[in-house]
């Protein structure tokens, strides 16, 4: 399958000496939604910049499709669309001349540019307010503004740094089901999140990086088969006062209606149940409790991270 | 991207100018015309009729083209620094970074805005002149060339302000400090022939002087410099100060890390 965004031994050092990547090299496929993550600091947002050409690098090579950014920059540009972290739109223009300039930018007529923005301002919920200045938005709404800009010229890489930073659930639930939408229809999509539920709910792959270190690089199933205990969240019918011991298992009372049971893999979950029942506990309903890429995250940054500083991995 | 494509983008930048600069036309636009309706008043009726004609013309027919030159020149000038300043200070400049879109077509697209404003500006100051003296062009192909050729030299002038500026006072520090005096000591209102001849001579360091009295010589058909060193002024100018601007937008400096 073609890459869609391929990076050889990227180098970063700025000009106060920090050193912010010292040789990346990884792949993204066609078509995959791929989580890039790392705690702050770690050299995502560099790579990101690098990529769309904001910052320069200091080594190595970017293609995107195929293009080196350096030497056939016009086309790799044109096949990327950028949703930074920061809002970084005119905040006095109106919100469809916002969309209907990107698009000009790259080569796209008015005229074009009007119904290409006509179509990403109506998908993302903002059609209504394109006459709007940006700064009247809500915080979610420019968020969906930033991504409506990047979607303009139909870009076939899409690359978010942070997209749902604070906006509310509902908002994030629907810009979820957006962006695996429009990576259902071929774009290729690279995310960044401090929200690990996100990555581990929409993207395929995952890359991690740490102090300007790739240390993992692999599809998100494969990852979090790595895993070796999973834990459940049980939901008792009846409330208990006390957990009775039961050394079998590692069960923690969260509430009075409420366990949680961390159980091997390679075992059933039937003996935990069967157990509960002799003690006179019915189990009414489960689930199993979604922080298992975050586990896994914090585990391996901390496995990899210097020993001066462990548990350095804080993800929020 | 092709040259279609790359046409599209120069509109695209030259009408998101145009468009920013007459949203705030009471910014941009009226200021300069009331301020050359004091200068008229003052200077060209007022104070002018005492002062007599100069080389055959009247003050204030004499200090028309200089005004309007002044207004051009402040203009183009103040529009491209402060797009460009703002540009980089709320991050949209990556709007334009991340696109295909050459550096040169970017920096064509934002002096375009700038020579745009100060046409507009130079017109409305023009038109306002009209209510208080009569003009006749002497040469319109002259003058059309003048007021382009210096406003592209000062719309680069404010993109190299703006590419350096760090904050909103290093945008104004250029006009206060440098423009206005060499503006006002341009021969606005004399002509170099009235100062000694060491003046004289120190006059002739000064840019903005072979403009207005190139632009004086478009209207009135009298300069106090040769038309030709004028324009090759000029056109120097304009030709360093774009290699500098391309070359500013190809190292990134202030606005790419």
């Amino acid at each position: 399958m073609p890459t869609a965004l391929s990076i050889r031994n990227l180098t970063k050092t700025y000009k106060n000496g920090l050193t912010a990547l010292k040789g990346i090299s990884l792949d993204v496929r066609e078509g995959d939604f791929f989580a890039l993550l790392g705690p702050n600091g770690a050299g995502k947002s560099t790579t990101i910049g690098i990529a769309s050409s904001l910052i320069n690098k200091s080594g190595g090579k970017v293609f995107i499709f195929g293009k080196d950014i350096d030497v056939e920059f016009a086309e790799a540009r044109s096949y990327l669309g950028l949703v930074p972290q920061e809002f970084n739109f005119n905040v006095f223009e109106p919100v469809v001349e916002i969309v209907v300039n990107q698009a000009g930018y790259y080569g796209i007529d008015r005229k074009r540019a009007f119904a290409a923005a006509e179509d990403c301002l109506r998908r993302l919920g903002l059609w209504e307010k394109r006459h709007s200045a940006a700064r009247e938005l809500s915080g979610g709404m420019k968020r969906r503004l930033m991504i409506a800009r990047a979607l303009v010229h139909g870009p076939k890489l899409l690359i978010l740094d942070e997209p749902t930073a604070g906006v509310d659930i509902e908002t994030r639930r629907a810009m979820w089901d957006f962006l695996r939408k429009i990576n259902a229809e071929g774009t290729t999509i690279i995310l960044t999140t401090h929200y690990l539920e996100e990555a581990e709910s929409l993207c395929r792959s995952i890359a991690i990086i740490d102090r300007g270190v790739l240390i993992e690089n692999t599809s998100m199933r494969r990852l979090l088969d790595t895993l070796h205990l999973e834990t459940f969240v049980l939901y008792l019918k009846d409330p208990i006062r006390f957990l009775p011991e039961l050394p079998e298992h590692d069960i923690q009372q969260v509430d009075d209606a409420t366990l949680e049971v961390s159980i091997s893999k390679e075992k059933s979950l039937n003996k935990v149940f069967t157990d509960l029942s002799c003690h006179g506990i019915e189990v009414l309903s489960m689930k199993n409790k979604a922080n298992r890429l975050e586990e896994l995250f914090v585990r391996l940054v901390n496995e990899k991270a210097a020993p001066a500083s462990p548990a350095r991995a804080s993800i929020a | 991207m092709n040259l279609q494509q790359k046409y599209v983008a120069f509109k695209t930048i030259l009408i998101k100018e145009w468009l920013r600069f007459m949203r705030i036309w009471i910014q941009t636009v009226l200021p300069p015309a009331i301020t050359m309706v004091l200068y008229f008043i003052i200077f060209g009726n007022l104070i002018g009729s005492q002062i007599g004609g100069i080389k055959g013309f009247t003050y204030i027919e004499y200090i028309i083209p200089g005004l309007i030159m002044l207004g051009i020149i402040a203009n183009s000038y103040a529009n491209v620094v402060s797009s460009f300043f703002g540009a980089k200070f709320q991050r949209h400049i990556e709007e334009m970074l991340v696109s295909p879109t050459p550096n040169y077509v970017i920096l064509l697209g934002f002096i375009a805005g700038g020579v745009v404003r100060g046409l507009t500006v130079g017109v409305v100051i023009f038109l306002v002149s009209l209510f208080f003296t009569h003009l006749q062009i002497h040469s319109l192909f002259v003058t059309v060339s003048v007021v382009l050729l210096t406003s592209v030299l000062f719309s680069l002038g404010g993109f190299i302000n703006g590419v350096f500026a760090k904050s909103f006072d290093d945008i104004s520090i250029v006009p206060t400090f440098v423009l206005t005096p060499l503006t006002y000591l341009g021969g606005i209102f004399y002509s170099i022939d009235m100062l000694s001849p060491f003046w004289q001579k120190v006059s002739l360091i000064n840019p903005i002087l072979y403009m207005i009295n190139a632009f004086r010589f478009g209207i009135l058909g009298i300069s106090d410099i040769s038309l030709l060193a004028s324009f090759a002024i000029i056109i120097a100018f304009i030709a360093g100060l774009f290699i500098v601007g391309l070359y500013l937008l190809d190292k990134g400096v202030g606005i790419r890390t």
